[in-house]
C-alpha cells in the first residue's frame, strides 16, 4: 500500500523543520488500565511524534526486563487487545498524532488477523510493528498487513545481512525501525559507535525514513542518535521513570529527551 | 552488518517457520549453511557417529520386557533403552552432533535451556568434551524439583542461570535463552533440547535423533524378523518420539503413538497436552499446537515431569496429528507416578518420569495389540534424577 498518510506526512514536516520524531513506547495496560489513555495524552504534549503502544504478550522474548514487567503486570490488570482497541478510540478522539502498536504475532493471530487489522485502523491506529514477524517469515500474514490500512513497521538489526535490507523493508511502509544494537529491549550505558555508518548503509538501498530504537537511556544518546536518525525511539528507560515517579516523572523524562534532540 | 545470503525456510505441513526477531534470521541462516553442509559431508557424520559409539554407549539395546508385557497383557513388549546412554537419556545424540556443528561455525559458547535437567546435563557434557564455554537457563521450579541434575551441571562445569520469570519452568527458560541468544548471538550457538524453535531446529534435532529410529528399526527386525505393530514415546516437545518415529514414517501398517502430560487431568485444566486441546499458534519461533487461552496468551503447562511440562509441541508433530500419520493421547501424573514404580518392580528398571508417561500408556492398551505383532516403546531415560522428587510426592523420607 501507500504509505499511512499520517506517519508519512508527520516525517514530512519534521524533515522541513530539520527535526527528529521522538517516539516513546508505552505497554498498554501498565502500570494500570487507566493510565494508557491519560498517558498518551501526556507524551504527546511534552513533544511525542509518533507513540508506540505495546499489546502485552505472555511470552515477550524480543524484550528486556522492563518490558517484561510491564507487559506480566499489564496482562494480569485484564489487558487484552480488545481493551488496547478501547483505549486508542478514546485516546484518538481529537487527537491526530500518529499510533504504531508493537506487539508478537499470537495475540494477533487468536484475535483474527483481518478483523484485528479492521479493528485498529478503525480504532485510529496508523501503524504495526510485529517483533517476531520478520520479513520473509509468512508471505500470506505480511501480505494481508500490507494491503491494509495500517503501516508495516519493519525492524533492521545490526545482524541483517546486508543483502537482505532492501528485502526486509520490501512491504513495509510508514518508516523503519533500526535495532541499534544485538540483543533484547532495555537501557544501555553505551551506544555502537558504528551507527552513523551503519545507517548510511541503510539509507543508500531504504528511502523510507530510519528510526533508532533498542538502549537509547539519556538526554544526550538521544541527541546523538537524532542527528543521525530520522526518529529516536525510547521504551524501557521510560518504563523505568514511570516506575521511579509516574506519570509526572515520566513526562519530564520524556520531555528531557525532546530537549536533548532539540539541542543536538 | 554480515554478508550471509538467505536460506528458504523448511516446514511441515502450514508448522514450523521462523518466527524471531530479525537480529535472529542471519545467526539461523548461517546455522541452516553450516547444518546442510555438515549434513552432507561424510566425515561429519562419521565423527558424530564415533562419538555416539565410543562416548556415549551406542547402539542401546532394545530389551524384551517380558515381565511387563505379561503385566501389560502382551507378549511382545520391547523397550528401546534410550536410558542407557551416557548422561542418561537420549538428549545426548543432540548435544554431541550441535555441539560438533557450533565448533564448525566458529562458536565457542554455548547456551541451553532445560526442563527436566537431561538436556542441561547432555550439554554441559559436550561442551566439557569439547572444551566449550557453557551457560544453561533453567526454571527455579525445575531447579527445585531436579536439583540432582543441576548438581551435575554445575560438576561438568556449566553455569547454571535460575530463571525466574513467568511460569519458573522449560517455557520461561527458552524465553531466557532466546533473549540470550539474541544478544550474544555473533559469538554463541544455542543448542535446543527438542524438534521446536525455527528452523532449522526442529529438522536438524530430528536428524540428530532419528538414529534412534533406525537402530529400532533394524534391531526390531534382526529380533523378529518383522515391523512392530505400534511405538510408543513421551511427547513434550517431542525429540525422542521423532527420533524413533522417523524410520517407520513409511511403514504404513506402524501406528505411532505420542503420549503427552494430562498432568492432574485434562478437565481440570493442568496438563501439557498440546496436541490433544492445543490450537496452532506461534511459540518460540514456530507455529504449532500450542495451549493458550482466548487472547492468544500461552497457557501455563502442567505435569508432574519437569521435561514435558511445556505448553508447545514441535511442529512436525502437530503436522504427523493433522495428516492423521500418528496419534496423540494424554496420561495423567498419577498414572505415570504407578508406571514409574511398576517399570521398576517388573523390570529393573527406573524410568524418567517422562518415559513413564510412554510405559502407562502401554500398560493401558498393549493388550489390543497382541494379535498383531510386536510393540517398541522408547524409554527416553532413566529416573534416577526423579527420585527423591518422587519420595517427596508420596511422603518418604530419603535417608541422608
Amino acid at each position: 500500500m501507500d504509505d499511512n498518510v499520517l506517519i508519512s506526512k508527520t516525517f514530512k514536516l519534521l524533515g522541513s523543520e530539520g527535526r527528529t520524531a521522538l517516539i516513546p513506547y508505552l505497554t498498554a495496560g501498565y502500570p494500570n488500565r487507566d493510565a494508557t489513555v491519560p498517558m498518551l495524552e501526556r507524551f504527546k504534549d511534552v513533544g511525542a511524534d509518533i507513540i508506540e503502544l505495546g499489546i502485552p504478550f505472555s511470552d515477550p522474548l524480543a524484550d528486556g526486563p522492563t518490558v517484561q514487567r510491564s507487559s506480566f503486570r499489564a496482562l494480569e490488570n485484564g489487558t487484552t487487545v480488545a481493551s488496547v482497541l478501547d483505549d486508542l478510540r478514546t485516546f484518538r478522539d481529537g487527537n491526530d498524532i500518529p499510533i504504531v502498536l508493537f506487539s508478537y504475532l499470537n495475540p494477533i493471530l487468536a484475535y483474527g488477523l483481518e478483523a484485528f487489522l479492521s479493528d485498529a485502523a478503525a480504532a485510529g491506529a496508523d501503524g504495526i510493528l510485529l517483533t517476531d514477524l520478520p520479513t520473509g517469515a509468512d508471505p500470506a500474514v505480511e501480505e494481508v498487513i500490507s494491503e491494509s490500512p495500517l503501516a508495516l513497521i519493519r525492524l533492521i538489526a545490526p545482524t541483517t545481512p546486508f543483502e537482505r535490507v532492501p528485502k526486509v523493508t520490501r512491504g513495509g511502509s510508514g518508516f523503519v525501525y533500526y535495532i541499534s544494537r544485538t540483543g533484547v529491549t532495555g537501557a544501555r550505558v553505551k551506544l555502537r559507535e558504528s551507527l552513523a555508518e551503519e545507517l548510511g548503509q541503510i539509507r543508500s538501498v531504504v528511502s523510507l525514513p530510519v528510526a533508532v530504537g533498542f538502549g537509547i537511556s539519556t538526554p544526550e544518546q538521544a541527541a546523538s542518535v537524532a542527528g543521525v536518525a530520522d526518529g529516536v525511539v525510547v521504551g524501557s528507560a521510560l518504563i523505568e521513570a514511570l516506575d521511579n515517579g509516574g506519570i509526572d516523572e515520566g513526562a519530564d523524562f520524556l520531555q528531557s529527551i525532546r530537549i536533548g534532540m532539540d539541542r543536538g | 552488518m554480515s554478508t550471509e545470503t538467505s536460506t528458504p525456510m523448511n516446514r511441515f505441513g502450514p508448522f514450523g517457520g521462523r518466527y524471531v526477531p530479525e537480529t535472529l534470521i542471519g545467526a539461523l541462516d548461517e546455522l541452516s549453511s553450516a547444518y546442510d553442509e555438515a549434513a552432507s559431508d561424510q566425515s561429519f557424520s562419521s565423527e558424530v557417529d564415533s562419538l555416539l559409539r565410543d562416548f556415549g554407549g551406542r547402539p542401546t539395546a532394545l530389551y524384551h520386557a517380558e515381565r511387563l508385557g505379561e503385566a501389560a497383557g502382551h507378549p511382545s513388549v520391547y523397550l528401546k533403552r534410550e536410558d542407557l546412554n551416557h548422561t542418561g537419556a537420549h538428549k545426548i545424540n543432540n548435544t554431541i552432533g550441535q555441539a560438533l556443528l557450533a565448533i564448525r561455525m566458529g562458536k565457542r559458547r554455548i547456551i541451553a535451556e532445560t526442563g527436566a535437567g537431561q538436556h542441561g546435563v547432555a550439554t554441559a557434557t559436550a561442551c566439557a568434551l569439547f572444551d566449550l564455554e557453557c551457560v544453561v537457563y533453567m526454571g527455579e521450579e525445575d531447579v527445585e524439583r531436579q536439583a540432582l541434575n543441576v548438581y551435575r551441571m554445575k560438576l561438568l562445569g556449566a553455569e547454571v542461570r535460575v530463571v525466574g520469570s513467568g511460569t519458573r519452568t522449560l517455557k520461561d527458560a527458552t524465553n531466557e535463552a532466546i533473549r540470550d541468544w539474541v544478544t550474544n548471538v555473533e559469538t554463541t550457538h544455542y543448542i535446543i533440547g527438542s524438534v521446536v524453535g525455527p528452523d532449522p531446529f526442529p529438522r536438524m534435532v530430528r536428524d540428530f535423533q532419528a538414529v534412534i529410529g533406525r537402530e529400532t528399526r533394524e534391531q526390531i527386525l534382526e529380533i523378529t524378523g518383522r515391523l512392530p505393530s505400534a511405538v510408543f514415546a513421551c511427547v513434550g516437545g517431542g525429540s525422542n518420539a521423532i527420533g524413533i518415529f522417523d524410520s517407520f514414517l513409511s511403514d504404513k501398517e506402524v501406528r505411532l503413538i505420542g503420549v503427552e502430560a494430562a498432568g492432574t487431568g485434562i478437565e481440570m485444566g493442568q496438563h501439557a497436552a498440546s496436541l490433544a486441546v492445543g490450537k496452532p499458534g506461534v511459540l518460540h519461533g514456530s507455529l504449532s499446537y500450542l495451549l493458550q487461552d482466548e487472547d492468544g496468551q500461552v497457557s501455563p503447562a502442567h505435569s508432574v515431569s519437569a521435561g514435558l511440562d511445556y505448553p508447545g509441541v514441535g511442529p512436525e508433530h502437530s503436522y504427523l496429528k493433522d495428516i492423521a500419520r500418528a496419534e496423540y493421547t494424554a496420561v495423567t501424573d498419577q498414572d505415570a507416578l504407578d508406571a514409574f514404580h511398576r517399570l521398576a518392580e517388573l523390570e529393573g528398571i527406573i524410568p524418567a518420569l517422562e518415559s513413564a508417561h510412554a510405559i502407562a500408556y502401554v500398560l493401558e492398551v498393549a493388550a489390543k495389540y497382541r494379535d498383531d505383532g510386536p510393540v517398541i516403546v522408547c524409554l527416553s531415560g532413566r529416573g534416577d534424577k526423579d527420585v527423591s522428587h518422587v519420595a517427596q510426592i508420596e511422603g518418604d523420607e530419603l535417608l541422608v
